[in-house]
């Protein structure tokens, strides 16, 4: 293999694996945050409970999203120096502004919130977190800012063959980034609402596998209680989180498909091949693909017959009618061979590439697959939550295991819906690393091919080692990760409160935790 | 106006360096402490909540510092992280081991779970530290760099003495930085230990540290800078002084200063060079030939201005917060968590 490869590879795991903590440390920190504010504003004690279980496997998640997120800062100029060098002036600022703005707020307030327990007076420690969660929130916009200004340029004049800002105002509100920024909060809240309800589940089927709650004669739930922490409060802990999630993944989902649609215009006019590789559209034409088949990685439109096709979706998705031809990969491909050449430069920039024939079509397997997977997957999980609110109706969910299985696995559709998002969006880009932009809005002619981004300076070994090195590590914390927040979810809420495992008296609990403690007491909370 | 710019943010980015030297030095020192000072479980539960609320927070002046770079001068940020590809991997790495382990540590009821976090938290700090402190020596040193700031020499064209002083200049600083700071922030027999371990480490420990300062004062040090220098060495004595007299915050405090000082002078020294090339002057990096244009610089300055002070502030508040001394008598029992 050679550096470009390992690089492209390197990036795209790294990435994809700090999207998996991001999303889950967005939306559950919201979530989180939700549910704090309930227990101030109502004192009662099942919000308590929320809040700290939660808040746990929010941290325990949360940690390696810190660690992951600190390769990210680095690996532009380790791996990437000549697309640094190029584009400095403009995306350097957003990634300043995140880490100025968003993480110091976000890390030193999440500190105050896990230590401030019984330190802080309630109001300064709920302000904590919305404070830390906000923050969090801010940084998604700073880094889509960044990455938004990769697929549609904007804001800039070119200076002596380089990028140079001109307009902030114009980098910060790309239209882009305006739509890509609510649509991915949109993906967070959706893995969240999934993760609420699959372990809410579990905790509820569990409670009835145990027999502590039995169905009366109507149908509906009758609360049992057990000891310690298993009390009727815990019941409540569960049914509400269940269906809090179950709403949250519904609505997250039609927010997806709303702010989704405006991506997809957007697309057509600033990247129209990456548009056309994800319906493997090879001709003109206005329908939406279900099903093509063919050879999708052939890298050409010749064998690939649309199976099913709706005709006029693809027109809505461009333009919001349903006669509008869109353009496809055939027509597009002599447009963009005419615009940014046949063949790469033979310049040294390009490594072994230089002189190369350019090949314009992204990978269509995955543009066509990754698009479908992230729109599928999403509306597995909301139909699936929409059953669930259902099911709740009765206060529990049935005694089938396999039913519980279900939910639990459930979790899983949202995370991979975002990793088919990015992963559609960053390799439909190819071979752009900055896509150039036809638009009008954007600025054409600001472009650079991928091949002309990665490190002249470094050598295949050092990227094969940290490749390697970087999985490694990452794939271990990735099981350690699971195997924690396994324990804590089997742990229940008493695996967050430890005064409830030892509590004869459950009902007495929920007062001790509030307020101030006294002056001898120093931790309220330690490593 | 927009030729002092490019100082400007020289400047700041020599203070984003000093605020992460100074704040999490004592972190990284607290992390190889635990390995190196703390002699059961408690003590060793004791120096991690110390900075327990606060090292997150510490680590994003790092952050801060390598974004900023990225944003004011691209061109000697994609130079210095290319070109010490393996130096910086290895921090990273460093850093995320110390990470997950000051969070997970606790996590689970077993001495192997914690001796190995324990580890984790003590060789990715020392690891962590080393980097910084060689990659920060080199760019104030230099490094084989072509004409369009490409390493040239093969992958550990790094590796030379510089280096190495900047690595055991940082390394030794955290580690009297830190019993420094935790005969600040414990009581009883914790602080005893780190209240002797300053003192005896604090002869020798400051020694590359002066040592890089003054290879690179003879090189390029004006009045100014040799001044820094003097200073520092002064407030090296007085720490020792205050430790002595049992004045645990002066002491704290005249040492980082005294690293302040160094730093300052080590920065004004090559100023306006930022990262010299070794195999021709002409391919030097400097304030100029690598920052962004003024309207970004701009831009970045006017964020900056309100930025800095108020994460200062808040940062400020948190550890007011915090303030209390932790002792071992204050560690409530582990916690084991079990299945229902
Ligand atoms: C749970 C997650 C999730 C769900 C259910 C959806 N998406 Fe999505 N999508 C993402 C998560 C995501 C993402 C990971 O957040 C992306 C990657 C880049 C971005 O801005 O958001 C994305 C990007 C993305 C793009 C932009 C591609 C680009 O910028 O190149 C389009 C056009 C859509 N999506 C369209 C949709 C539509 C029409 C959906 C219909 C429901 C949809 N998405 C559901
Ligand atoms: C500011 C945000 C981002 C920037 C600047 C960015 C930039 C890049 C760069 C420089 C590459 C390497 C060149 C290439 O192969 O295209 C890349 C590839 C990739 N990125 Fe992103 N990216 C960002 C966000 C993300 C996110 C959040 C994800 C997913 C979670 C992601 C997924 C990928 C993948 C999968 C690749 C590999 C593409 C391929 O091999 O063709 N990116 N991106
Ligand atoms: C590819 C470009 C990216 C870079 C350079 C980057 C950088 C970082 C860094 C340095 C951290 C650690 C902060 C700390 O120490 O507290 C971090 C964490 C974080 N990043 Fe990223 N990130 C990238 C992609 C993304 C994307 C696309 C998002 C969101 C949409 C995102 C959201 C976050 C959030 C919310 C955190 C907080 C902690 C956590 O992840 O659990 N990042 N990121």
């Amino acid at each position: 293999m050679e550096a470009l490869e390992i690089a492209r590879w390197q990036f795209g795991i790294t990435t994809v694996y700090h999207f998996i903590m991001v999303p889950l440390t967005i939306g559950l920190g919201l979530l989180v945050a939700v549910m704090q504010t309930l227990w101030y504003r109502t004192g009662q004690d099942h919000y308590l409970r929320m809040t700290k279980f939660w808040g746990k496997l929010f941290l325990i998640n949360f940690i390696v999203g810190v660690a992951t997120g600190l390769v990210q800062e680095f690996q532009f100029g380790m791996a990437w120096s000549e697309y640094s060098r190029f584009v400095g002036d403009v995306f350097g600022a957003p990634l300043a502004m995140e880490a100025l703005l968003a993480f110091f707020v976000e890390s030193t307030f999440l500190g105050l919130w896990i230590f401030g327990w019984g330190r802080l007076p309630r109001l300064v420690h709920l302000l904590s977190l919305w404070t830390a969660v906000l923050a969090s929130v801010f940084s998604a916009y700073f880094i889509l800012v960044a990455n938004s200004w990769m697929q549609h340029p904007v804001g800039v004049e070119m200076v002596d063959g380089r990028p140079v800002m001109v307009d902030a105002w114009a980098v910060f509100t790309n239209n882009t980034a305006l739509v890509a920024f609510p649509h991915t909060l949109f993906g967070c809240l959706a893995v969240a609402g999934a993760f609420l309800l699959g372990i809410s589940w579990y905790h509820l089927w569990k409670r009835r596998h145990d027999g502590l709650d039995t169905l009366g004669p109507d149908g509906k739930v009758v609360v049992g209680a057990g000891s310690g922490a298993r009390d009727a409060a815990d019941h409540t802990v569960w049914l509400r989180s269940a269906r809090a999630g179950a709403l949250v993944a519904m609505i997250a989902f039609a927010g997806t498909g709303i702010t989704g649609d405006l991506q997809g215009k957007l697309m057509f006019d600033q990247q129209p091949m990456k548009m056309a590789a994800a319906e493997a559209a090879c001709h003109d034409g206005t329908g939406f693909s279900i099903l093509s088949v063919g050879n999708l990685g052939a890298q050409s439109c010749d064998d690939i017959t649309a199976v099913i096709e709706v005709p006029g979706v693809l027109s809505f998705l461009a333009n919001g009618d349903f006669t509008t031809e869109v353009k496809g990969v055939n027509t597009l491909l002599p447009e963009y061979q005419e615009k940014y050449g046949t063949h790469l430069p033979d310049d040294p920039m390009y490594g072994e590439l230089a002189g190369s024939e350019i090949d314009y079509l992204p990978v269509m397997e995955v543009t066509y697959w990754g698009f479908r997977i992230m729109i599928g997957f999403g509306a597995i999980a909301a139909a699936a939550s929409a059953a669930a609110l259902w099911v709740l109706r009765r206060g529990t969910v049935p005694e089938s295991r396999w039913l519980m299985r279900l939910a639990v696995f459930g979790i899983l559709a949202p995370f991979g819906a975002n990793i088919a998002g990015w992963v559609f969006t960053e390799m439909g880009r190819q071979p752009f690393v900055v896509a150039p932009n036809p638009d009008p809005t954007g600025i054409d002619g600001v472009f650079m091919f991928t091949a002309a981004a990665v490190s002249p300076g470094v050598s295949v070994p050092e990227l094969v080692t940290s490749l390697v090195l970087l999985t490694l590590v990452y794939a271990a914390l990735l099981v350690v990760e699971v195997k924690l927040l396994f324990t804590y979810v089997r742990g229940g809420t008493a695996s967050a409160m430890p005064e409830l495992a030892h509590s004869d008296d459950p009902d007495g609990t929920g007062g001790s935790h509030d307020g101030r403690k006294d002056d001898g007491d120093v931790l309220a909370f330690a490593y | 106006m927009t030729e002092a710019l490019p100082t400007l943010w020289f400047v700041l980015i020599a203070v984003l360096w000093c605020g992460y030297l100074f704040l999490e030095g004592f972190d990284l020192g607290v992390g190889m402490l635990m390995k190196l000072m703390a002699r059961n479980d408690t003590q060793r539960r004791v120096l991690l909540n110390t900075v327990g609320p606060v090292w997150d927070g510490n680590e994003v002046w790092l952050v801060t510092a390598v974004g900023a770079t990225f944003a004011a001068f691209p061109y000697w940020y994609a130079s210095l992280l290319s070109a010490l590809y393996l130096p910086f991997l290895l921090v990273l790495l460093g850093l995320i081991f110390r990470a997950v382990g000051f969070e997970w540590r606790g996590k689970r009821h077993s001495d192997a779970w914690r001796n190995g976090w324990d580890w984790a938290i003590a060789l990715g700090s020392f690891a962590a530290a080393a980097g910084i402190g060689a990659a920060l020596a080199l760019t104030t040193t230099g490094l084989p760099l072509n004409e369009n700031g490409d390493r040239v020499g093969g992958a550990f064209a790094w590796a030379t003495w510089p280096a190495l002083l900047g690595a055991a200049a940082v390394v030794l600083f955290c580690l009297v930085h830190a019993a420094a700071f935790i005969a600040l922030k414990t009581d009883g027999g914790v602080r005893r230990q780190a209240d002797r371990l300053f003192r005896r480490l604090l002869p020798v420990a400051m020694l590359p540290f002066l040592g890089w300062a003054l290879l690179v004062q003879l090189d390029t040090g004006s009045v100014l800078t040799w001044l820094a220098v003097v200073a520092a060495a002064a407030g090296l004595t007085a720490a020792y002084r205050f430790s002595a007299v049992g004045r645990d915050g002066r002491a704290f405090a005249a040492l980082g200063l005294a690293m302040l000082a160094l730093v300052g002078s080590i920065f004004g020294a090559v100023f306006p060079v930022v990262l010299p090339s070794t195999v021709d002057p002409a391919f030097d990096l400097t304030v100029q030939n690598a920052s962004s244009s003024p309207y970004t610089l701009g831009l970045m300055s006017i964020v900056a201005c309100f930025g800095v002070p108020l994460v200062l502030a808040y940062q400020a508040w948190t550890y007011w917060v915090f303030r209390r001394r932790v002792s071992e008598s204050s560690i409530p029992p582990a916690h084991a968590v079990t299945a229902l």
